[in-house]
């Protein structure tokens, strides 16, 4: 044994030893609920459970009120992905190309929402949208969650925008391309790694969103988060493992597909000021 | 004597004091012209407004006798090869010199032949399906040169295209764009700083300093008869010495030159090296001591201090600098100066 450790060196070990303790830390966790997913009977102190079954599966997806919440969760955060697009792009552009007075101010104000206690925030917030009968909309829901992305959907894309050099936008002009055309087959094709990443978070976080969307949306707008919360409070351990596997999905499923764009590269330049 | 670029009175002042005023040039059909000058001397101000990407203040651009002033850069018979960042990485090099064809509409089977063409004429055949991020600094030159020769321009303008390349790949570059040019018959206006750059490739230079123009002329006439006192400073090597005008003489101590130019007072006196004579201690000249001898190549450079001037440099066949050694003393006289108003 010891001559075995000598072999590899203590380097070897050390790596092993953290890989151990990654292990340990952040899959067990996930093992823990996939087991708990799948059992029918488990008995401490078993070390796996003695009988497994897909029983809280149909459980929990035969409750009408999760269905319908995984529905309006997806459709939710589509909007959202969607109305940020659309209000930050332009955005992010304009602050990583025109200079106007106080860019960097407002830039940074961006920052602000994401400063401050959520809660705090989300209750004025509602007292707002009791004026304005925003509350249990769905217009009202997609705001707050609007508020969460706003951060992500500018700085990200700002940065992405500010990597396209000058010179590259010119010599397309100069191949004979109207603005317009430059900005579609130049501009924003570079850009895309850094908006795609943008906009998958932006899903995620609208998908996980939970607390704005309680104060907010109750009772009509029930989310899977939100119900997550009942469910957890409600049932057995065993439901809420199935649930959360179905909550983590998705985010695990868009991960995968956007490997080719997630770098820390696009992640660190989006947080840089300039 | 066609005129295919002709910029008149061309001003454009920047908020920060900088930029180019009264800038007047015509470039003959056919021609590489140059313009030359230490950074800040508005000579990419000029070249950005030929292009369309500078709005100047006032003044006029003709290209082939029409006014392009009005015209935006899409428009604009012009191509631009610019310093870096020329190409779009998210393309392959067949897609970054189609872009401005596709554009144009042109008919795909002649694409690919001009396309392939083109790349023969560079020398970068079969590198189609390449994206830029796979080709070297050089390379990418390339391909913007190509995609500007794609264009057929009336005028093709380079940026310091060469300026962020290694010495030896800038020299086979410049060749290069000599002989591309040779073959097309293009125009084109070169933007440099290097002076060697500007010797070695123009058919004239237009040597610019502080917005304006210093002189516009071959490289040789630049080389041999710098106008000013910042010409002959910033092109090539120069000694400068201070002397008089006496008897309608130029005199440094005990050494006259004649004074065509009609100067008064005191002179600045411009000696490029080739024409600093070394001799022995008895013949007339200012004299001096060896400080340093180099070698370089089939000349040697060799310094020698004369006061109270300071050190003169002078270039000297290598089997002629055998019998110096530094110390030794020697007369130093002049076969060409050239005298300026001292400043």
């Amino acid at each position: 044994m010891r001559w075995y450790l000598k072999a590899v060196g203590p380097k070897k070990v050390f790596e092993f030893l953290v890989l151990v303790v990654f292990i340990v830390f952040f899959l067990g966790p996930l093992l823990n609920l996939a087991i708990l997913a799948f059992t029918g009977n488990w008995v401490y102190p078993d070390v796996l459970p003695k009988e497994w079954s897909l029983k809280w599966w149909s459980f929990v997806l035969e409750q009408d009120e999760i269905a319908s919440s995984i529905g309006l969760s997806f459709l939710i955060a589509a909007i959202v992905t969607a109305v940020s697009i659309v209000i930050c792009i332009p955005a992010a552009y304009a602050f990583a190309r025109i200079r106007f007075p106080l860019s960097r101010f407002f830039l940074f104000s961006f920052l602000l929402t994401n400063a401050f206690p959520k809660m705090g925030l989300y209750i004025s917030i509602a007292v707002l949208f009791y004026r304005l009968d925003l509350m249990n909309t769905l217009l009202g829901v997609v705001l707050i969650h609007l508020i969460n992305v706003l951060m992500f959907m500018t700085w990200i894309p700002t940065s992405a925008f500010r990597n396209v050099h000058a010179a590259q936008e010119e010599s397309a002009r100069d191949a004979g391309a109207s603005p317009f055309r430059v900005f579609r087959s130049i501009t924003l094709p570079m850009a895309m790694p850094g908006i795609a990443v943008a906009s998958i978070f932006t899903f995620l976080n609208s998908l996980d969103e939970a607390q704005g969307t309680f104060l907010v949306g109750i009772p009509n707008y029930r989310t899977m988060p939100v119900i997550m919360y009942s469910i957890i409070s409600d049932y057995p351990a065993y439901a809420g493992a199935v649930f959360s596997i179905i909550l983590t999905a998705p985010t695990i499923i868009l991960l995968l597909a956007a490997r080719r764009f997630l770098s820390a590269d696009v992640m660190s330049s989006g947080f840089q000021l300039k | 004597m066609d005129i295919q670029l002709s910029i008149q009175n061309l001003t454009k002042r920047y908020k920060t004091g900088d930029g180019v005023t009264d800038i007047s040039l015509d470039v003959r059909k056919g021609e590489l012209i140059t313009l030359l000058g230490p950074s800040g001397c508005g000579k990419t101000t000029v070249l950005r407004s030929i292009g369309g990407f500078l709005e100047p203040d006032s003044g006029e651009i003709l290209i082939e006798n029409k006014s392009v002033l009005k015209t935006p850069p899409e428009k604009r018979p012009t191509a631009m090869v610019f310093q870096s960042y020329n190409l779009w990485p998210h393309m392959t090099v067949y897609d970054n010199l189609a872009f401005g064809l596709k554009i144009r509409k042109m008919k795909k089977a002649e694409m690919d032949f001009a396309i392939t063409e083109v790349l023969k004429l560079i020398r970068m055949s079969g590198s189609e399906k390449k994206h830029p991020g796979e080709l070297s600094g050089g390379q990418q030159q390339r391909i913007a040169v190509a995609r500007a020769l794609l264009l057929k321009p009336a005028v093709l303008l380079l940026d310091e295209p060469f300026s962020a390349l290694d010495a030896k790949l800038r020299h086979e570059m410049r060749e290069e764009l000599r002989e591309i040019q040779s073959k097309t018959g293009l125009t084109m206006v070169f933007v440099t700083h290097d002076q060697e750059e500007a010797l070695s490739i123009s058919d004239r230079i237009v040597v610019m300093n502080h917005g304006h123009i210093e002189q516009i002329a071959s490289p040789q006439e630049i080389y041999d008869e710098p106008k000013s006192l910042f010409a002959a400073q910033f092109i090539g090597k120069m000694n400068f010495l201070k002397g008089v005008v006496s008897a309608d003489q130029v005199i440094i101590q005990n050494l006259a030159f004649p004074n065509p130019k009609r100067l008064t007072g005191e002179v600045s006196i411009a000696i490029r090296p080739e024409n600093v004579i070394l001799q022995d201690g008895e013949e007339t000249g200012l004299s001096g001591s060896v400080k340093q001898i180099m070698i370089l190549g089939h000349y040697a450079e060799v310094s020698v201090d004369v006061q109270p001037f300071g050190i003169i440099r002078s270039f000297q066949p290598r089997d002629q600098v055998k019998h110096l050694h530094s110390g030794q003393k020697v007369k130093v006289n002049f076969s060409k100066a050239l005298a300026f108003p001292a400043v």
